[in-house]
């Protein structure tokens, strides 16, 4: 069970066809392979590349490049703390030391009972909260030793299992075009004129025209 | 803040100042289509489609909305900079915001969605966009769903899709997302990216991506908060926009001020009137420094820009004047640093942030970065020796040759220099890392003289009994 499933399939065509051309999806499907999987496997990379016509080299390349892939199991929840600016100013360096010793690993291990991966992240993009963190991309906001522990309870309890799915899964809404309201994807070299709408006056963008 | 994924930060508050892309935050449900229905929604797409594309492309123009990435460049100047009948012509929005101390755009996405594809609509209708991506930070998950489900209810309302409103214009808005990488947000990484590449920057020229964009189309790449003014713009005309700020830069801006102050929060500004004190210290910004402290150093335009001394507080947050005075704007976040700081440390931070994120493109910032960080670690952790600062600026001068901005300083006798500097790299990420490092070295070169580690060279007799005589002890 490595490959995208069937029903991952029909989703992976649908993500394709949004685009002019289908290696646009090749990041959005690694994200649905790790949805799958909890982390992106060979067979999966593999297979993207059928589905958008890439070798399966250069999916991994793509794949490498980005730090939300991982190539090997992880644990159902990760824990990235952030050390940038903002939050080291507030003590982000304390926490993560705090969380190593609660959960007795290292940055980039995982607990024995294979529940929380600890990560330290670069800026996450709510400084005015610092110290933050995230469990799978979901924000913990002016995170202290306390929080941590009690959201280490909470997950190990799975008091958290409505609000924050497993790793893997980002956003638990996907987009859908609805096909009698598409457009469809804009080949490049099907177009060749200005669309519809800017043929309403023949002096071009860019140049006013009475109203 | 256990268990509340989604608090209120503090800094929404406006008061009587005017509010431009934030005036729907104070609902707790302004994210939702009614809502946005029921507070002028998609008025500003109706009254853009009521003329023709050329004129609402003058608005823009004429408004002088600039970018709100990081270049302020405006953004009515870059539509026009597609080459005559070449078609189709792309829209890219960049909502890959990672700069260190910056986050507006996260806010603008989960807070007021469809206030930004009502932007991308205007935009796309103006420029005679064929398709538009919104491209958003893999890291943001809550964003990403509201924008999913903003997207979801403007196409079953019309709002986006086939013959809009009624209309002859049709457009496609298709939800992207990324996968944590910092350099993305340059964009013509982020083409690479959208195009399902490593995202690494393409050099300019020839790749503008006006020109030569995402499959080498014409493309424009604007920011979430560019593309949030828009509705607002076509609702209230050009005259009020412009009313609002300065004449070089109209309307407002958001920033987001960190660190050590009382009430960091983020803020939405009168472009150019408001000073680094009034967002530092005023009653209804960020408050004063925490209880007990004092300022010492600020970073006036997130984690790229030179930093500030308290000096530079009564400069306006403006360009120009900004950049005169040794830093830039970028993309609007200040963070600030009190006395208890360590200077050397700090930088350590931001330097070794983007050693970290150097795609590894450019040599001089994957091999520099790299260094300038080890270096500095090295320091930080009291191993360092007085050669160390030379090495550093080497390696700086290898990124970065020439003059390099920093601020004015009475206490060092340093007068400013301007912003910007020239570069080695294709992009922005390894100057970057240098920044913090001549910053902190150019403005408090006492805090690594303090971590130096005392050496001593002990006479060795029996070799060069003249040299041990001479160079004994130094």
């Amino acid at each position: 069970m490595a490959r995208l499933s069937d029903a991952n399939v029909t989703l992976a065509r649908e993500i394709i066809a949004r685009y002019p051309k289908s290696r646009s999806a090749t990041i959005p499907l690694l994200h649905l392979a790790q949805q799958q999987d909890g982390y992106v496997t060979e067979e999966a990379m593999v297979h993207i590349g059928e589905l958008v016509g890439f070798s399966s080299a250069e999916v991994l390349g793509t794949a490498t490049f980005y730090e939300m892939f991982k190539f090997e199991p992880v644990g159902k929840y990760m824990i990235n703390i952030c050390r940038t600016m903002s939050c080291a100013l507030l003590g982000a360096e304390d926490l993560i030391h705090h969380a190593e010793r609660s959960l007795g690993v290292s940055v980039g291990g995982t607990t024995a009972d294979g529940l929380i991966t600890l990560n330290h992240a670069e800026c996450q993009a709510a400084c005015t909260e610092a110290p933050v963190l995230q469990v799978n991309y979901r924000y913990r906001f002016r995170v202290t030793n306390d929080d941590f522990d009690r959201l280490v309870e909470d997950l190990r309890a799975g008091r958290l299992d409505g609000e924050i799915p497993p790793h893997g899964t980002v956003a638990r809404v996907r987009q859908s075009i609805p096909a009698d309201r598409a457009v469809g994807a804009v080949a490049p070299d099907e177009v060749t004129s200005a669309p519809l709408w800017m043929h309403v006056d023949s002096t071009g963008p860019g140049e006013k025209t009475a109203k | 803040m256990n268990g509340s994924s989604y608090p209120h930060a503090p800094g929404f508050y406006t008061g009587d100042r005017p509010v431009i892309v934030t005036s729907r935050f104070q609902y707790s449900d302004s994210y939702t289509l009614d809502r946005y229905l029921a507070t002028g929604g998609y008025e500003g797409l109706r009254a853009a489609l009521a003329k023709p594309a050329a004129d609402v492309h003058a608005m823009v123009k004429d408004a002088t909305v600039l970018g709100r990435g990081g270049a302020g460049f405006p953004a009515g100047v870059k539509w026009g900079l597609t080459p005559q009948a070449v078609w189709p012509r792309y829209l890219v929005v960049n909502g890959d915001e990672s700069e260190p101390g910056t986050y507006k755009d996260r806010l603008l996405m989960e807070r007021d969605p469809h206030q930004v594809i009502e932007g991308c609509l205007i935009a796309s209708y103006a420029a005679g966009l064929s398709q538009c991506f919104l491209y958003i930070r893999g890291e943001m998950a809550v964003a990403q769903e509201r924008v999913a489900t903003a997207l979801n209810e403007a196409y079953a309302a019309g709002y986006i899709g086939k013959n809009i409103l009624g209309t002859d214009f049709s457009l496609d808005v298709v939800l992207h997302w990324g996968a944590g990488a910092y350099v993305v947000g340059e964009e013509t990484a982020l083409i690479e990216s959208l195009e399902g590449n490593r995202g690494e920057p393409r050099p300019k020229p020839p790749f503008f991506p006006a020109a030569v964009g995402l499959y080498r189309m014409p493309t424009i790449v604007n920011n979430v908060e560019t593309m949030s003014n828009l509705p607002w713009l076509m609702t209230h005309g050009v005259e009020a926009y412009t009313a609002v700020g300065t004449a070089t830069s109209p309307g407002t801006r958001m920033v987001a001020v960190s660190g050590h102050v009382r009430r960091p929060g983020v803020f939405e500004i009168i472009n150019g009137s408001t000073t680094f004190r009034d967002l530092i210290y005023g009653e209804d910004f960020s408050g004063g420094i925490r209880e007990g402290h004092e300022l010492k150093a600020f970073v006036p335009g997130g984690g790229s820009a030179p930093w500030f001394l308290p000096e530079q507080l009564d400069l306006p947050f403006e360009a120009k004047p900004v950049g005169a005075a040794g830093s830039m704007l970028g993309s609007g976040a200040i963070i600030v640093m009190d006395e208890t700081t360590d200077i050397p440390a700090a930088a350590l931070t931001l330097c070794s942030f983007y050693a970290h994120e150097s795609c590894g493109k450019c040599t001089p910032c994957r091999e520099g970065g790299t260094w300038l960080s080890r270096i500095l670690q090295r320091i930080v952790d009291g191993h360092g020796t007085r050669a160390d600062f030379g090495l550093l600026l080497e390696v700086g001068e290898s990124i970065c040759p020439g003059h390099f901005p920093h601020a004015a300083s009475t206490r060092l006798g340093l007068a400013a220099s301007p912003w910007p500097y020239k570069m080695t790299t294709i992009c922005f990420v390894g100057p970057s890392a240098y920044v913090p490092v001549h910053s902190a070295l150019t403005l408090f070169p006492d805090e690594f003289e303090a971590k130096l580690v005392e050496r001593k060279l002990i006479p060795v007799t029996g070799i060069n009994t003249a040299g041990a005589a001479a160079g004994g002890g130094q």
